[in-house]
């Protein structure tokens, strides 16, 4: 879809009636498009061009691009860095803020300094313990949890205040997302959670890998009797396994990830295990597609980003919509000057 | 202690009943507390308070406790601190992704809460964010205090 007053690759777009940011990706969901966000993985490096090189493979088939902040525990370079750059061109962003790292104090100044670079979009995540990263030795700092963080964001963007409640001059117009994880104990939960989320701020979140979609559908119906539907937008994770000894380390490594032993038995049945990974991808997404409830996809391909493309086209869910990309549009005016 | 830190969950009704109890009674010793001096009493009520959330609970003295909405399980002892409910790393064992050996602390919570009336929806409550200030001092009297009418 392309929108009539599209802006200079780095400009806001105008915010329309009961949105809540400046933001393409907003627009997207609440014109209900069958959103596509993707995670692009920052670099362990300080070039620039590393980060866009990886942002321009998602080109033409992602939505918004969720920049991860230190996942797994790992150093890399700041989701805020990433995402600043990637504003700069004209991306989409999804700012990941893990409460790992930094305290109130901090946080709250990364999401008036996100905003204030174009940064529309801000999912809020606890993280990941520390013990499971490449400093183990590092202090947990966890001053707020999901909730509060978010609960925190909206504060500042509707009561325009910090926590402490000191005044702040322009707020940052950002949509707020939260993570969820269907999948995981304790499973009868997890809809209970979700609506404390959506009560805390949350409009739209990304679900952990799904590789069982009669969990995610019991999931769903909770999520409808809670009367959730409509208040948030849920896209749910998904990503292609590379074999089945990836998806047996993965299982039994990465907390909280439920892959079935069908889809283990079936990567290890298949000849081209990789190839097999894939089409169970695409199978998921088109199966996702059809749900109601389910507003997108959240694309996970770790180290087979380059595989996004293919993996959006054959399962055929954007129906020929061109998600924006710097130079999609090569004849928006390109000379207006900042105002 | 662990185990009495389970036990506590799983009685998590009875101890309910029993800590309303105890704030009625604490409630109505306001006057003398007040006669006495908070800040005197301060220091022997949080050792005390120390010593039985301790071994009940494995309280970790956060100083603004939220028991009574997380089915006696206390949520500091999430290592993530999470006040909420639990993150997604749940294993599927139900522990605590960060200490394998222990069962999540929220996953405890929801099956304490559900023993005890209205603790479902005392559980859906946004909890704000922890005032790092009363670490170490008497949950006990502040709630006392805050009732009254006076300032935590």
């Amino acid at each position: 879809m392309k929108f009539e007053d599209e802006p200079v690759p780095g400009y806001p777009l105008p915010i329309l009636p009961g949105h809540t940011s400046p933001g393409r990706f907003e627009r997207v969901l609440r014109a209900g498009q069958f959103a596509i966000t993707s995670e692009l993985a920052p670099p362990d490096s300080a070039d620039p061009e590393e980060v866009y090189q990886r942002a321009r493979m998602f080109d033409r088939y992602v939505d918004a691009i969720n920049a991860t902040d230190g996942s797994g525990a790992n150093c890399h370079m700041s989701s805020l860095a990433v995402c600043a750059l990637l504003t700069r061109v004209g991306y989409a962003p999804v700012m990941q803020i893990s409460c790992r790292d930094r305290n109130r104090i901090a946080i709250q100044g990364d999401i008036l300094g996100c905003a204030a670079m174009g940064v529309c979009n801000v999912l809020c995540l606890s993280g990941d313990g520390v013990q499971a990263g490449d400093h183990p030795q590092a202090l947990p700092v966890f001053d707020l949890d999901s909730i509060s963080l978010l609960s925190t964001a909206r504060t500042l963007r509707d009561e325009h205040r910090f926590l402490s409640g000191r005044k702040i001059s322009y707020a940052p117009r950002v949509l707020l997302g939260a993570a969820e994880n269907p999948f995981a104990k304790p499973t009868e939960w997890r809809a209970q959670r979700l609506a404390k989320k959506v009560q805390a701020g949350a409009q739209f979140i990304q679900t952990q890998y799904c590789y069982d979609v009669p969990l995610l559908r019991a999931f769903l119906r909770q999520v409808e009797d809670l009367g959730l539907l409509g208040k948030v937008f849920i896209l749910v994770g998904v990503g292609p396994l590379r074999s089945a000894k990836a998806a047996e380390w993965m299982r039994t490594h990465v907390p909280g990830l439920h892959i079935p032993d069908e889809i283990i038995k079936r990567l290890a049945g298949a000849q081209d295990a990789a190839r097999e990974g894939r089409r169970i991808c695409i199978d998921l997404i088109q199966e996702v597609h059809s749900l109601s409830g389910v507003s997108g996809i959240h694309l996970m391909a770790y180290k087979q980003e380059h595989m996004v493309p293919e993996i959006v086209e054959s399962s055929g869910v954007l129906r020929g919509r061109i998600p924006w990309y710097p130079g999609r549009d090569p004849e928006t005016n390109t000379s207006r000057t900042l105002s | 202690m662990y185990a009495l830190r389970r036990w506590s969950v799983r009685h998590s009704r009875g101890l309910n009943t029993f800590y309303r109890g105890f704030e009625s009674l604490l409630c109505a010793l306001h006057p003398l507390f007040k006669r006495i001096g908070y800040t005197r009493l301060e220091r022997p009520v949080a050792a005390v308070e120390r010593t039985v959330k301790g071994a009940l609970f494995d309280c970790r003295m956060c100083g603004q406790c939220v028991l009574s909405s997380t089915g006696m399980s206390c949520p500091m002892n999430c290592p993530k601190n999470l006040r909420n409910g639990p993150c997604g790393g749940v294993r599927a064992d139900g522990c605590c992704e960060v200490r394998p050996e222990m069962k999540c602390v929220w996953a405890e919570a929801f099956a304490g809460s559900a023993r005890i009336p209205g603790g479902v929806e005392a559980l859906r409550q946004v909890q704000p964010a922890v005032d790092r200030r009363l670490q170490g001092r008497s949950s006990w009297l502040r709630v006392v205090r805050m009732r009254a009418g006076e300032p935590g």
